[in-house]
């Protein structure tokens, strides 16, 4: 049974990650590497660990994939099969052929040499089947056991991963905003004939708190307040 | 099923993961290969843990996916601020670094 297993979903990760590398376009290579984590997620519950597993389905497969279907969606991007860039896609002939040849012997190399280290090392607990398991609440790799070593043993590598994810979702926002003089068509601010007359005030925040100033006056005292930084007079259309 | 099948397996999938970084020209694509590389890492590592029965390689296994998830987040920041700014989404385009 676990055999049976074992032989599925190894092939549905193999075949997942030659989807991810071959397909032409880019969101199927992204359905592609989900199909990979779900067969992965199997692969890991064989060996009993079911809070990675799980982890695995819900973070890897649920979140990262949905991030990136959206940017797929977003850029687009129109892919190249290896198929053709291997061919060197016209002009480049000899590059393309010596990548071919390159990319071969590379890539055989790499997993001769990976194959070699994993299972040519001199651990005879590679041939087993590991160790011993008993089933229980607490037993190996449920989340009782997980997070008593993340909350223990681990609780810095814990405390580090977490203070690494706030950076990059600190980085992926500056990354990711909008920034003046980059982008020069899109953004810049037109100059309505209408935004000359009306206040400063009308349609804002401030409005609602009943502190509109005429249009003569306000503009002046309305920039002024802005200037010093109060968030009550809800500087309007300040622009970016 | 013995240890050294899934090893074997994330070899694999490590091996397939490298081909298509250093192949493919979208980053979208070569983001989504260093992913298939990572988790190639992780099956292995969480077959050691299998076979010698402790939680380590389970807890690095996990801080491996927090890593992936925090590059694939500056990752997919950058692709995102590439194409705002009308460059080629293209690693053979994309050498201004290089000279």
């Amino acid at each position: 049974m676990s055999a049976v297993l074992f032989f599925l979903a190894a092939g549905g990760a193999i075949s997942g990650a030659v989807g991810v590398v071959v397909l032409r376009n880019p969101f199927y290579s992204v359905l592609a590497l989900v199909g990979h984590l779900a067969s992965l997620a199997v692969l890991f519950l064989l060996l009993r660990a079911e809070f990675v597993a799980a982890v695995q389905v819900v973070v890897y497969a649920g979140a990262v994939m949905v991030l990136y279907v959206f940017v797929v969606a977003y850029v687009g991007g129109e892919g190249d099969t290896i198929g053709e860039r291997l061919r060197g896609a016209g002009e480049q002939g000899s590059v393309g052929s010596g990548l071919r040849l390159g990319g071969a012997l590379l890539i055989g190399g790499l997993l001769v040499e990976l194959l070699i280290a994993l299972l040519g090392t001199g651990l005879e607990a590679v041939g087993g089947h590991g160790a011993g398991y008993s089933p229980g609440p607490e037993a190996f790799g449920t989340p009782a056991y997980i997070g008593k070593l993340l909350l223990t043993r681990f609780l810095l590598a814990f405390e580090i991963a977490s203070f690494l994810l706030l950076i990059a979702a600190v980085g992926a926002v500056v990354l990711a905003r909008r920034r003046r003089g980059l982008d020069d068509d899109e953004d810049r601010e037109l100059l309505i004939p209408i935004e000359l007359l009306r206040a400063r005030e009308i349609g804002t925040m401030a409005e609602g708190v009943g502190r509109v100033l005429r249009a003569g006056e306000g503009r002046r005292d309305a920039a002024h307040q802005s200037r010093q930084g109060s968030g009550d007079a809800g500087s309007g259309y300040s622009g970016s | 099923m013995s240890i050294a099948w899934y090893l074997a397996v994330s070899a694999i999938v490590f091996s397939l993961g490298t081909l298509g970084v250093i192949t493919r020209r979208n980053p979208l694509v070569v983001l989504l290969c260093l992913e298939l590389m990572l988790n190639g890492g992780n099956l292995a590592l969480i077959a050691f843990a299998r076979m010698w029965g402790n939680g380590d390689g389970q807890i690095l296994a996990l801080v491996v996916m927090t890593v992936a998830a925090c590059e694939v987040c500056i990752g997919l920041g950058m692709i995102v601020a590439i194409y705002r700014r009308r460059l080629p989404i293209d690693v053979d385009e994309l050498r201004e670094l290089q000279g």
